[in-house]
């Protein structure tokens, strides 16, 4: 990804020195003409092309916000209820990705999720120990709401 | 008029960020075990931190025509760091042997590791 960016700013300055003006409005319109030139010759590339991965990395993050104002929202019930019926515990959950920064923003994610907080990784990474609010009935819900967060960051890194 | 409407959507950003970090509070004094606070404090202080940044900057940006970034950098750090800081306080409590609720239903690190040593 950082190679194809790179080649497209590369083609931006090349627009530029063409048209023999350096300000802004040229090199987008430079920068957008790489784009179309790049997505011509995307076969080329190994990765695939960049836009999908920005698109994808801008899903992740509403997929965040939208996560913190739900979490909120639980959490201001909880609090306000008057009786405590809530049923702590740890579980544990099994997690596909690889990469040191994946598992860190998965569990980030996690920890924003209504009702979850992610406990400790354990030394293989493999397996991500989260601490929920009510285990029983959530757990499978919760184990889905794991599954589309996972696919999201393997969208990106993918 | 805009003016108005500018400050009233400033006024219940800051409400509201006040309110939760009053409600995480609660939640701190209420929920039984550091975990389950836990819960609380690192979700709604952090919504509620974020929103009277955001308040604080729409105000200085729209009123008095002032940009001032460093507010938008602080959302972000704090968006990023405090979901952190959760992690690592929960992680250190378990370490150190704070035990969860007597009404916790489950544990499996406990069972993780005791299969691992079996092994």
């Amino acid at each position: 990804m950082s190679f194809q960016l790179l080649l497209n700013v590369f083609l931006a300055f090349l627009w530029m020195f063409l048209q023999n003006s350096y300000d802004t409005s040229t090199f987008l319109i430079g920068y957008i003409l790489g784009l179309i030139i790049m997505f011509a010759f995307r076969r080329y590339f190994h990765t695939r092309f960049y836009v999908g991965r920005v698109w994808a990395i801008i899903k992740l993050i509403l997929l965040f916000l939208k996560e913190l104002v739900l979490s909120n929202i639980s959490v201001l019930k909880l609090v306000i209820k008057p009786q405590l019926d809530i049923e702590p515990g740890i579980f544990a959950l099994p997690t596909d990705l690889k990469k040191d920064w994946e598992i860190v923003v998965l569990s980030n994610l996690i920890t924003l999720t209504p009702g979850t907080l992610v406990v400790k990784v354990s030394d293989d990474q493999k397996t991500i120990f989260v601490h929920a609010l009510n285990i029983g009935e959530k757990e499978e819900e919760i184990k889905g709401i794991k599954n589309t967060f996972e696919k999201a960051i393997m969208e990106v890194s993918r | 008029m805009i003016e108005t409407i500018i400050e009233v959507i400033v006024a219940v950003l800051i409400g509201l960020g006040a309110f939760l970090s009053l409600v995480a509070t609660f939640g701190v004094i209420r929920l039984p075990d550091i975990y389950t606070r836990n819960h609380a404090i690192s979700k709604s202080t952090t919504l509620g931190i974020m929103l009277i940044l955001i308040g604080t900057f729409l105000y200085f940006w729209l009123i008095d025509h002032h940009f001032n970034s460093r507010l938008l950098i602080a959302v972000f750090f704090i968006f990023v760091t405090s979901p952190v800081s959760g992690h690592l306080i929960a992680r250190a409590a378990y370490h150190s042997g704070v035990k969860l609720w007597e009404k916790s239903k489950h544990d499996d690190i406990k069972e993780h590791k005791s299969s691992a040593e079996e092994m």
